[in-house]
């Protein structure tokens, strides 16, 4: 018999990492929906913006600077460095593939994962470098309801917390200011867009910057939870079930998508796993995606039309 | 002034419809099969330069064949039918654990059942067959999806089965014969009594392994099956207009590259791993198969081999010439300079030319065709 008290407790667990995996998949939908590129490079995006934050940081520190000043300062040299790889992303690689299909498109995003992964760790060092910058104790809530309680991690709270401020700020991004109307323009006909005016290359630098900038937000609390190092990029491929349920165009899809999976996942390894030889957190999400791709291809939340690609 | 074909007449439908219809390509092939054939063997036989050692024998020449012929079977899924797929990793890895199955004997202990299903110990080349079969028989499971999902969603299903496999191998100890590490050692290499352990031995086994499929591919996709395909890739509406069947068209294209794949994923692991784990076919392995159609070239059988060497020997020149010039990179630096060459490569080569580095050597034919008067 399942205690009702553990139950509730891997459940919660499952739905706040699966808030972090929801952050990575964000990143995917926010180019996907703009650009119709499927970003494949999402994983190392967020490995790139951890090292450069963590190494600045301890930098910083080491030279002396108080620990507030070094957060704000590794912060912003950290989106700084996003900006440019933005920049270089849409200069050098989508730009010049304008028009292409989808396919193509994808394989160049696999391309740039690898540079991002070889250059960011040839630049900030290729250790993995812990980084403290919520707590990671564990909570105990409803003490007297269950026996035990029920434990909770502070730092998935602080994660899923941040999660949602940024949501907030994505959709009054998307939805009230100018860039984000262009945006969903763009994403909507790239060439009624262009010929009304809108500026399509400044438009996907934005895109991607922002990416960038949910990749550094993934990165501060995933870096917390495990570390920053090159693991981080599989994260890359965690979001991709998470995208498949939730639908690839759709931002509530992939909030939702990720708690799916997240809790999914966990409970399956929980109350599953023992049964069949455990280590079942590895593919169960990719199984939940093909499922979902066999009953509704365009998952939860997406457009009903599927693109060939 | 070498390559031209003047006066070379096709008087037959047969020399018009030949895989190389011109004189100089087909003696160029015989001499370069006569080289791989004939002078590698001898020249490994009498250790004369550059066959001092079996390095260059074991370490490159043999995954270059086994990984080109892996190469060969994504480039038919991918490069002419147009079906991304990202879990060719875990297709090299069913043949490699089916064979190895099939190889050393099956049993099936079906208790509930009330009998057992026993198969004996099968002939190595049989098990390899027979592998390739089984990955072909998996891949037409994990390319039915691909007829109500396209691309991306596609390649995602096909990254489950990376994953899925991956766990199986690792997980259930019944495919590893419950071997207590996880790790498995191939059976003996016994061909009809014909026992293979020299280098030059498992070299040339390959080699006859990949010449016979890639001429069989070849002529697949030269074939009404292979223009089906590509039908299917350039325009899957239109194809399906002029009455091409998709459901046909694309699990042909599953089966025949898994079942090259697979074949493929029993030769690394028998012939050239010898032991191994489920570790040697992760989806590293599937990126790195991907890499080498696309910057071989796609849709073409001569990019797989173009692009196995290139990614093969990258690495290895890596490591050399800088040792030579003075400056010796630690192995993180190159594993580093590796990827952002290959990410950069990849970059390039999309932008510029979209088919690889084969396409770059048939341009460069016809150039010469025409030299010294360029139009």
């Amino acid at each position: 018999m399942i205690a009702l008290g553990q139950f509730l407790e891997v459940l919660i667990g499952g739905l706040l990492s699966g808030v972090l995996y929801s952050l990575v998949a964000l990143g995917f939908v926010l180019i996907f929906k703009a650009s119709g590129v499927f970003n494949f490079a999402q994983g190392a995006m967020v490995l790139l913006a951890g090292l450069a934050l963590v190494r600045s940081l301890d930098f910083l520190v080491t030279k002396g600077f108080p620990l507030w000043a070094a957060i704000t300062i590794g912060i912003g040299f950290a989106a700084v460095i996003m900006a440019i790889t933005a920049w270089l992303i849409e200069r050098f690689v989508i730009g010049p593939l304008v028009n292409q299909d989808g396919l193509t498109l994808f394989m160049s995003t696999i391309g740039a994962t690898f540079i991002l992964e070889g250059a960011a760790q040839m630049i900030f060092g290729s250790d993995a470098y812990p980084l403290r910058l919520f707590p990671t104790d564990a909570w105990f809530l409803f003490e007297n309801l269950f026996p035990g309680g029920i434990l909770v991690n502070k730092l998935d709270v602080w994660g899923g917390l941040i999660a949602g401020i940024l949501v907030a700020g994505l959709a009054i991004f998307f939805q009230r200011t100018k860039t984000g109307r262009a945006l969903r323009a763009v994403a909507d006909d790239h060439l009624a867009a262009q010929s009304v005016g809108i500026p399509i290359s400044w438009i996907w630098f934005v895109v991607w910057f922002v990416a960038g900038l949910v990749a550094l937000v993934a990165a501060t609390v995933w870096g917390t939870k495990l570390g920053v190092q090159f693991s981080i990029t599989f994260l890359a491929l965690k979001a991709l079930p998470v995208l498949i349920i939730g639908g690839f165009t759709s931002v509530p899809g992939a909030i939702v998508g990720g708690l799916i999976v997240g809790a999914g996942e966990k409970i399956a390894e929980v109350f599953l796993g023992p049964h069949i030889g455990g280590g079942i957190e590895y593919w169960f999400a990719y199984v939940l995606a093909l499922a979902v791709l066999l009953v509704r291809p365009q998952g939860l939340f997406g457009e009903r039309i599927i693109e060939r690609i | 002034m070498l390559y031209r074909e003047a006066g070379q007449f096709k008087t037959t439908y047969a020399e018009d419809m030949a895989i190389f219809p011109i004189r100089q390509d087909r003696m160029a092939l015989a001499i370069l099969l006569g080289i791989a054939f004939i002078g590698v063997p001898l020249l490994a036989n009498f250790h004369i330069w550059p066959f001092g050692s079996d390095y260059l024998l074991r370490a490159i020449l043999l995954p270059f064949l086994i990984l080109a012929l892996a190469a060969i079977g994504v480039n038919i899924l991918v490069g002419y039918c147009g079906q991304i797929s990202l879990g060719s990793g875990a297709f090299m890895a069913i043949g490699a654990y089916s064979a190895y199955k099939l190889g050393t004997g099956v049993h099936v202990p079906l208790a509930w059942l009330g009998f057992a299903i026993s198969i004996p110990p099968l002939p190595v080349l049989l098990s390899i067959l027979l592998g390739g079969l089984a990955a072909a028989v998996v891949g037409i499971l994990f390319g039915v999806p691909s007829l109500r999902i396209k691309g991306l969603y596609l390649a995602v299903a096909t990254l489950a089965a990376q994953f899925f496999f991956d766990w199986v191998f690792l997980r259930v100890s019944w495919f590893t014969n419950y071997a207590p590490s996880g790790s498995v050692n191939a059976p003996t290499l016994d061909f009809f009594g014909l026992v293979l352990s020299t280098p030059i031995e498992r070299y040339l086994l390959c080699l006859i392994f990949v010449t016979v499929f890639a001429v069989l591919a070849k002529n697949l996709v030269r074939g009404n099956l292979g223009r089906q395909w590509m039908a299917i890739r350039d325009m899957d509406i239109a194809a399906e207009l002029i009455g091409i069947r998709p459901l046909y068209a694309k699990l042909t294209a599953f089966a025949v590259s898994s079942f090259i794949i697979g074949v493929a994923g029993a030769l690394w692991a028998f012939v050239y791993l010898g032991s191994w784990e489920p570790l040697a076919f992760s989806i590293d392995r599937s990126l790195q198969l991907l890499f080498m159609v696309i910057i071989g070239g796609l849709g073409s059988i001569m990019g797989p081999f173009v692009g196995a060497a290139f990614i093969l020997i990258l690495p290895i020149m890596l490591n050399l010439i800088p040792t030579q010039l003075g400056v010796p990179l630690s192995t993180e630096t190159i594993t580093h300079l590796e990827f952002i060459i290959f990410g950069s490569l990849i970059c390039y080569l999309l932008i510029k030319e979209p088919h690889g580095f084969a396409r770059l050597i048939s341009l460069g034919k016809e150039k010469l065709r025409l030299w010294p008067f360029p139009y």
